[in-house]
């Protein structure tokens, strides 16, 4: 099974609330500093994006449930910056030396935001593996939305759409592996298809015959159907 | 390292007040050198004041406006973009998709909060709750009723679930009456909402 993370078609959530589209785009705040602080952190080169993302499933369901979405980003960039080294437990009680870091000379410099921001991280490397789909073809989701490298690891394959079958629209490049990046496993990358499910395929009551809905999801976590 | 720590997780050592928590976190890592607080300062600045959906809204002008330009955005809208300036962290994949009578698409990410920020910009609150991420793909249509926006019968619903790299970008159906608009004022009627398909671009006033 997958984590607290994975909310697809769960019950429960209640009504949205959108705001206007003049909403503030940070309503305390510390939210812009947590955005900021995660990224200028993410610098140091220590994580790629998918252990980054690991870390916040990996909060106690409880404090996922609880926490505000920028209070998820801060309490994984803490757990990360432990994790890997960086800081201590000394270091964020407030108990650390006071020294300059190892790492320092890696920190984000106000002159370069413009340019890291821009430049972006592409996933797309090359393969091992040949396509084993074309546009057209009907797949079958493996049935469990579990992670096969790693006990409890990080996966991209929403648990809705476990053994569901779909249709290939399109093949949209070969991308970094997720559940092996998170892990430091290697990008071990794959083809990765945008596959449509018809709404009947993935839910009991469709609200419509003709809808829609497209995952993303990598060669080895489909099957032929 | 699936780390199930329960309630011994690192981030517990620092205060629990989430601003305190930040602030603390922040003066941890200034004073060992690892963060520049004007590099945060410039890292909000960026997403307050240049990387928005003015970015995306327009791409989406163009679209409506030039036929060359809509045909390569619908083929490759990485490329498309990236010409526009359009690039970088959170869009390094980018698909358009186009909104017909026959079909409307709508995004979402189940599993987090993945959006095409330099289109976009920073993604807005509600599209980060666990109510849209968990109600987008179960029941489009009640979503799209919470937005104001009811389509018939004959329109068929795409939610595209961001489980990837990719990023995706709706472009929205041209509003009724504005032919012989230019370029800026088309874009002024695309709202932030329409390109992630919870909602439709504005009718001309």
């Amino acid at each position: 099974m997958t984590r607290i993370h994975d909310m697809g078609g769960r019950f429960g959530y209640g009504a949205i609330r959108p705001e206007g589209e003049d909403e503030p785009l940070w309503h305390e705040p510390w939210h812009a500093r947590a955005m900021a602080l995660t990224l200028a952190a993410g610098a140091l080169g220590k994580w790629n994006i998918d252990m980054s993302r690991h870390a916040r499933e990996s909060l106690s369901v409880r404090d996922y449930a609880n926490f505000h979405y920028y209070e998820k980003w801060i309490a994984a960039l803490a757990d990360l910056l432990v994790e890997t080294s960086v800081l201590t437990g000394d270091d964020l009680k407030g108990e650390g030396d006071e020294g300059r870091h190892p790492l320092s000379y890696m920190a984000l410099k106000p002159e370069k935001v413009a340019e890291v921001l821009a430049k972006g991280s592409p996933y797309i490397r090359p393969s091992m593996d040949d396509p084993d789909y074309g546009p057209g073809d009907t797949v079958r989701v493996r049935r469990m939305p579990e992670n096969t490298h790693v006990e409890g690891g990080h996966t991209r394959i929403p648990a809705y759409a476990a053994g569901a079958r779909g249709r290939v629209l399109r093949l949209q490049a070969t991308h970094v592996l997720p559940d092996t990046s998170a892990h430091g496993l290697g990008d071990q990358a794959e083809p990765l298809y945008a596959v449509a499910f018809p709404a009947s395929e993935l839910w009991a009551m469709p609200e419509h015959p003709g809808d829609e809905v497209v995952i993303d999801l990598w060669q080895s976590y489909l099957e032929p159907a | 390292m699936p780390h199930d720590h329960h309630d011994d997780h690192p981030h517990s050592l620092l205060p629990s007040d989430p601003a305190l928590r930040v602030k603390a976190l922040e003066t941890i890592l200034t004073r060992k050198g690892l963060v520049d607080p004007a590099a945060l300062d410039a890292i909000i600045d960026a997403y307050e004041n240049r990387i928005g959906p003015k970015n995306g809204a327009d791409v989406v002008a163009r679209a409506w406006t030039d036929e060359g330009f809509r045909a390569a955005l619908l083929e490759d809208a990485s490329a498309t973009v990236r010409e526009l300036g359009y690039y970088g962290r959170q869009g390094e994949h980018v698909v358009a998709v186009e909104n017909t009578p026959a079909q409307h698409n709508m995004v979402v990410c189940t599993l987090c909060s993945c959006y095409p920020w330099p289109l976009l910009g920073i993604p807005p609150a509600w599209y980060k709750s666990d109510a849209y991420r968990a109600r987008a793909v179960r029941e489009p249509r009640r979503v799209l009723a919470e937005f104001g926006v009811f389509l018939p019968d004959e329109t068929a619903v795409r939610v595209w679930d961001s489980t990837a790299e990719m990023r995706y970008l709706v472009i929205p159906m041209r509003p009724e009456g504005t032919e012989g608009m230019d370029r800026a004022a088309l874009a002024a009627l695309v709202t932030r909402n329409s390109m992630i398909g919870t909602g439709l671009a504005r009718a001309p006033s």
